[in-house]
C-alpha cells in the first residue's frame, strides 16, 4: 500500500513539475514557433500552434536586413569580457573575505549587495554623461566595465559561499609547505573551487548576454549586441511579429544551447552548499 | 638545526588574552609535547610558532634568528594537521611533492625525494591515488610525508592522531617516535592525551589557560608535579586527592596518592570503603572505592587479578609515605 501511495504521489509531483516547466518554457516555444510562420499567420486569431505553413522566410529577411554576425560577436565580447574581468576582481575579493575576514566584512558584503537593490535607471543619467564626455559611448570597453560592475556583487557573493566551503586547514597547509599567496591561490584554492568558479562564470555569461538595459542605452552601432538586434525589429510603425520572433530566436539560441550543455554544472553550482 | 625560543610571547583575540606572557626554550632535536585540556591554548601556541597566527607581543626566535614577523612559508618548519589537510585534487605523489615544487625542486631530484619518503612511510603502492581513496592512517602518513620531504628545521604536529581509531593511534604513535629517532629533528607535538605525551616526549609542557604549569621530562612530571593540576593531569587513572583530617596528618591542605601506590586489603588499612566499580583486565584490576569523608572516592590499581567485586568492603593504605604528594592551600606542592 505504502508503495502504491508513494508511486501515485510521484506521478502527481512529476506532472506538476512538467506543467510548471512547460509554463516557463512556453513563451520561448511560442517565439520559436512564430518565427516559422508568415506575418499573417503570426497575428491570426485564433492562433495555430503547430498546423501552419512552416517557412524560413523570416530568417532569410532578418539575415539580409541586419548583420547578425556583428551583433553576435559583440555579445560574445561583452559577455566573455565582462566575465573574465569580473572574475579577476572577484576571486581575490572573495578570497580575502572568506579567509581573512575583518570586523566589517559582513557589512561590506551587505553594502555590495545593496547596490543591486537600486533601480539601474537611477544612475543612467550620470553614467550616460560620463560615457559621452570620455568618448567611451558605444565602445566595448565601456559596456564590459558597466556589465562587470553590475554583476560583480553577485559573483563575489557566489564565490564567497564556495570558498567558505573549503577548509582553511588546507590553505594553511599550503602556506606551511612554502606556498606564496599567489601559489596558494593558483595551485590550491582555484583547483578546489573550480566547480564553483565554473558555475559562477556560466551564470555571469548568461546574465551579461541577456542584459538589455545598459546595452540598449549605451550603444548605437559599434558595440551593440544581440539585445539591440532584437530591439531593432520592434518598430513603432507596427510590429512584424514573425520577424521579431526570428530575430529573438537567433539571439537566444547560442546562450540556450550553452545553457543546455552546461545545465548539470549550473544546477550543481547553484545548489552547492545548500545541502550539507 | 631546530632551536626555538619564545620570549614573553602573548596572544590576544580581541579583548581576550589567550596566552599570557610566556617563555619557552626548545632545543635542537628535542621531542616536545604540549599537553593540556581543550581550550588551554596549546594549539594556539603551536600556530604562533608556525606563523599561522601573529603574536600580540614578544618574540619568537628560530635558530637564534628573530622569526616573529617572518611568514609561515619562510620559517623552515613543517606542520601536520589534525584534519590531515591534504590537497584533494592532487595525487599522493603530488601532495608529497608540493613543498618541493614550492621550493623550486622538480624533476629527477624531486622524484627521488618523494620515493624515499614514500618508502619510509609505506606509501609506495599508493603514490598515484588521490587522498579520497586512502584510509585515515594512510592519509595521515601522506601528511607526514609532505612534512618530511622538506627536511624542515622542526616538525609541528597538531593533534595528528585524534581522528584515528584506538589501535591505529597506538601504531602511528610508535611510527612517529621511530621517525624522530631516525631523523633526529626537533618535533613539537600538541595533544590532549596525556598517554601520548608520556610515551613520546623528551620534554612535556603542561599548559592550562595559556599558562605553562610545568616543563619537564615525563618521569619528572610524574614524580615531582609542582601543583595539583599537573599532579591530576599526568598519570592514568588520575591521582586521588584527599582533603581534611587525613591531609592534616601530613601537614598539608591536600594530599595525593596515585592509584598504583595504594594497597587494597580485605582486613586492615587506613581508609575503609566499599567497592563501587571493579574493572578486571587480567593484568591489572582497577577498583573505584567509595570512602566516607572522601568526596570523589579512591581509585586503586592492583597488579594481577584481585578477587574484589562491587559491594565488597575493602581497606586501602598508601604503599609508603614517600609516595604521598603534599599540596598547600593554593595547590602548590610542598
Amino acid at each position: 500500500m505504502a508503495r502504491e501511495v508513494s508511486r501515485r504521489r510521484k506521478t502527481v509531483v512529476t506532472i506538476i513539475a512538467w506543467a510548471i516547466g512547460l509554463l516557463i518554457f512556453f513563451p520561448i516555444l511560442w517565439t520559436i514557433l512564430t518565427s516559422f510562420k508568415t506575418e499573417a499567420e503570426a497575428i491570426a486569431d485564433p492562433p495555430s500552434l503547430f498546423f501552419f505553413d512552416w517557412t524560413l522566410e523570416n530568417y532569410e529577411v532578418v539575415g539580409e536586413r541586419s548583420n547578425y554576425g556583428k551583433f553576435l560577436w559583440n555579445s560574445v565580447i561583452l559577455a566573455v569580457g565582462s566575465t573574465i574581468f569580473g572574475l579577476m576582481i572577484a576571486i581575490p575579493s572573495a578570497w580575502s573575505m572568506a579567509f581573512q575576514p575583518g570586523k566589517r566584512t559582513k557589512d561590506v558584503m551587505m553594502w555590495m549587495l545593496s547596490t543591486k537593490m537600486m533601480p539601474a535607471v537611477g544612475v543612467l543619467f550620470p553614467i550616460y554623461i560620463l560615457a559621452r564626455n570620455t568618448g567611451l559611448f558605444d565602445t566595448h570597453i565601456l559596456l564590459i566595465v558597466v556589465l562587470m560592475l553590475m554583476n560583480l556583487p553577485i559573483i563575489i557573493w557566489m564565490l564567497y559561499t564556495y570558498f567558505k566551503e573549503i577548509p582553511v586547514d588546507i590553505l594553511e597547509a599550503a602556506r606551511m609547505d612554502g606556498a606564496s599567496l599567489k601559489s596558494e591561490i593558483i595551485y590550491v584554492l582555484t583547483p578546489m573551487a573550480l566547480p564553483g568558479i565554473a558555475s559562477t562564470m556560466l551564470l555571469n555569461i548568461i546574465l551579461a548576454w541577456n542584459e538589455a538595459f545598459w546595452t540598449l542605452n549605451l550603444t548605437t552601432i559599434n558595440a551593440a549586441p544581440l539585445t539591440a538586434f532584437i530591439a531593432s525589429y520592434s518598430s513603432p510603425e507596427g510590429l512584424f511579429y514573425a520577424k521579431l520572433s526570428a530575430a529573438s530566436t537567433m539571439a537566444i539560441a547560442p546562450i540556450l544551447i550553452m545553457g543546455w550543455f552546461s545545465q548539470k554544472q549550473l544546477v550543481r553550482g547553484l545548489t552547492f552548499g545548500a545541502v550539507k | 638545526m631546530g632551536r626555538i625560543t619564545l620570549k614573553d610571547v602573548t596572544k590576544s583575540f580581541g579583548e581576550t588574552q589567550v596566552i599570557p606572557p610566556l617563555n619557552l626554550e626548545i632545543n635542537d632535536g628535542e621531542f616536545v609535547v604540549f599537553v593540556g585540556p581543550s581550550g588551554c591554548g596549546k594549539s594556539t601556541l603551536l600556530r604562533l610558532i608556525a606563523g599561522l597566527e601573529d603574536v600580540t607581543s614578544g618574540s619568537i626566535n628560530i635558530n637564534d634568528m628573530d622569526a616573529t614577523n617572518i611568514p609561515p612559508a619562510k620559517r623552515g618548519l613543517a606542520m601536520v594537521f589534525q584534519s590531515y589537510a591534504l590537497y584533494p585534487h592532487m595525487s599522493v605523489r603530488k601532495n608529497i611533492g608540493f613543498p618541493l615544487k614550492m621550493a623550486g625542486i622538480e624533476g629527477a631530484q624531486a622524484t627521488k625525494k618523494i620515493d624515499e619518503a614514500a618508502k619510509v612511510l609505506n606509501l609506495t603502492d599508493y603514490l598515484d591515488r588521490k587522498p579520497g581513496q586512502l584510509s585515515g592512517g594512510q592519509r595521515q602518513r601522506v601528511a607526514i610525508g609532505r612534512a618530511i620531504v622538506r627536511e624542515p628545521d622542526a616538525f609541528l604536529f597538531d593533534e595528528p592522531l585524534s581522528n584515528l581509531d584506538a589501535a591505529l593511534r597506538v601504531n602511528m604513535r610508535l611510527e612517529i617516535s621511530e621517525l624522530h629517532h631516525q631523523l633526529k629533528t626537533t618535533m613539537i607535538y600538541v595533544t590532549h592525551d596525556q598517554v601520548e605525551a608520556m610515551t613520546m616526549a623528551d620534554k612535556i609542557v603542561v599548559l592550562r589557560a595559556g599558562n605553562i604549569e610545568q616543563v619537564g621530562s615525563p618521569i619528572e612530571l610524574y614524580k615531582n608535579p609542582q601543583n595539583l593540576f599537573v599532579a591530576g593531569f599526568i598519570g592514568s587513572p588520575k591521582m586521588n586527592f584527599i582533603n581534611g583530617t587525613s591531609a592534616l596528618e601530613y601537614d598539608a591542605h591536600t594530599i595525593g596518592v596515585r592509584p598504583e601506590h595504594l594497597r587494597a586489603s580485605k582486613s586492615e588499612g587506613v581508609w575503609k570503603g566499599v567497592v563501587g566499580v571493579s574493572e578486571h583486565l587480567g593484568s591489572d584490576t582497577f577498583l573505584r572505592v567509595n570512602v566516607d569523608g572522601i568526596e570523589d572516592g579512591l581509585v586503586v590499581r592492583a597488579e594481577g587479578d584481585v578477587e574484589l567485586y562491587h559491594g565488597d568492603t575493602v581497606y586501602l593504605s598508601p604503599e609508603n609515605d614517600s609516595r604521598i604528594y603534599k599540596f598547600d592551600r593554593n595547590g602548590q606542592a610542598i
